[in-house]
């Protein structure tokens, strides 16, 4: 679990099964770990009501013990961006009782939450646990661009190419941590860049 | 000392009989000034002078929150009760001078809430009257189910089916009319927050299907209209003080430590705000816990105490007031 260095820095949980007949998870990655670990503690008929919304890495791992839980539905998704219209669609037509369980990347977390914040539901009633790679969303706040999958310190804008200082600081709204220019007195200084957020 | 509970010199400008049980008062500042702003929901403390007794209870305020020329509330006369909705009933006329706390709110709106489901029970009307002129007045969306015992008891159940017709669902005991309670709870769309208020078995009911039916606790407001249980007489220690008091039967525990010189802190009067929580220094005996504040392993540790609700049963008790 990441450590707390300033207010706006998330912090997350351990999924638990909470009451409700309605249940949504979405997870990318080692995100189903979470997930599976989870439903040793769920009770009987618990996937029943459940849909989930997986995201593999490159390497496809997870998919069968995920359809093992035998969850009403399971929805497998090559992009965060191409399962956001149905994750909308779904969070639409919800009602009051859906729970909402989020895992995996912090990338992933963040930008499923900032979904659920626009359908309504508060931040502290959704579950979430970080597993897997720490890389950053990161917004430059000089050009406003993000940039997906950050691990090193500093980083580079992938929009207007800025050396930018990685932050704790983190906008909910726009689900990224800020990168501000670590070198804007004189561009010709460098520091030597860090892979720290593998 | 009355935390957040700053004295308004108040006039009585109006009393006016709502039903066989209701009546409503209404208050204006001595000085002809604006009253404070409060939002729905909110409660004051009025001040009873009752020959040599002083009761402090709390009422919602039920008003409009845009206009503060006045503030209202409506009392249920309780015949078996201890004596203060009586008093208001009996002896409070317009003119009396009278003493209320500033507005507390203890059952506010969340703003952020999509829609507003509100469950009133009885007299538990009384906040969600404020409430509903609050989100009408800024557009907000809300829909009020209010159950009573008879038509001719639903208080203000006529004024509000007037201003806000469909938005009010009306349930009537003697109609065997009940809240589809499951129906209603699973139907809300996302963001929906709940809000009741009434007796402690409609609070409980609501509280725990909407529980099990998976709405979040953050979106689950309620308030008790929970008066102090009358109970035997018992002697307390109050060990910062050096008194010792006899908590009467018909009193709080927070009321005898204020007849008896000492000003704790409050907010509600009604084991739900925490304000009052005391330690327990000694006891021997046993605690009647009935509030809504602390834990069920501080009620069973036996190391704190709300004394605005809670009585004891036994040989001795010292806290650290």
């Amino acid at each position: 679990m990441a450590a707390k260095t300033i207010i706006s820095r998330p912090v997350y949980g351990t999924l638990s099964p909470q009451p409700g007949k309605h249940h949504l998870f979405v997870a990318d990655a080692e995100g189903a770990l979470a997930i599976i670990d989870m439903a040793g503690k769920a009770p009987a008929g618990f996937f029943d009501g459940a849909e989930i919304v997986f995201i593999p890495g490159p390497d496809g791992k997870h998919i069968g013990a995920l359809e093992a839980l035998k969850p009403a539905q399971l929805h497998i998704a090559p992009s965060f961006a191409s399962l956001l219209p149905r994750l909308r669609q779904t969070l639409t037509n919800a009602h009051m009782g859906l729970r909402l369980y989020l895992s995996g990347t912090e990338g992933l977390i963040g930008q499923a939450m900032q979904v659920a914040l626009e359908a309504g539901i508060d931040h502290t009633s959704m579950q979430t646990e970080h597993r897997g790679s720490l890389a950053r969303r990161m917004q430059c706040v000089h050009c406003k661009g993000i940039t997906e999958n950050v691990t090193t310190q500093p980083a580079t804008c992938a929009h207007c190419g800025l050396l930018l200082l990685v932050r704790d600081h983190y906008s909910r709204r726009l689900a990224a941590f800020q990168g501000v220019c670590i070198n804007a007195e004189d561009r010709s200084e460098v520091p030597p860049m860090e892979e720290v957020f593998r | 000392m009355s935390t957040g509970t700053t004295k308004l010199d108040v006039v009585v400008s109006d009393v006016a009989p709502v039903n066989d049980l209701v009546t409503r008062f209404h208050f204006r500042r001595r000085d002809g000034e604006l009253l404070p702003t409060f939002s729905g929901g909110a409660h004051v403390v009025v001040e009873m002078r009752d020959g040599d007794r002083t009761r402090l209870n709390p009422y919602s305020l039920m008003g409009s929150p845009l206009n503060t020329s006045e503030y209202t509330i409506s009392v249920r006369r309780d015949d078996v009760g201890r004596g203060g909705s009586l008093f208001m009933h009996r002896s409070v006329k317009p003119g009396l001078e009278m003493v209320i706390s500033y507005p507390v709110n203890l059952f506010s709106l969340d703003l952020r809430a999509r829609k507003h489901l509100m469950l009133a029970g009885g007299i538990g009307i009384t906040p969600f009257m404020a409430q509903t002129a609050q989100l009408a007045g800024s557009g907000g969306n809300f829909e009020l189910h209010y159950t009573c015992r008879t038509a001719s008891l639903g208080t203000y159940a006529d004024i509000l089916q007037q201003r806000y017709d469909r938005r009010v669902k009306l349930y009537h005991d003697d109609r065997d009319e009940r809240i589809d309670l499951d129906r209603l709870l699973s139907t809300q769309p996302l963001g929906t927050h709940l809000y009741v208020c009434g007796p402690a078995g409609m609070i409980n009911w609501v509280r725990d299907r909407a529980a099990a039916l998976g709405w979040p606790s953050e979106t689950v407001h309620f308030e008790h209209f929970a008066a102090p249980q009358p109970g035997a007489p018992f002697d307390v220690a109050l060990a910062v003080s050096g008194k010792t008091i006899r908590v009467g039967s018909q009193q709080s525990l927070l009321e005898a430590i204020e007849a008896a010189g000492v000003d704790p802190p409050y907010l509600c009067r009604g084991g739900v705000c925490g304000q009052c929580e005391t330690n327990v220094i000694s006891a021997d005996g046993k605690f009647i816990h009935n509030d809504h504040w602390l834990s069920e392993e501080d009620h069973r540790s036996g190391c704190k105490i709300m004394p605005c609700v809670s009585r004891f049963e036994g040989k001795s008790l010292v806290l650290e007031r």
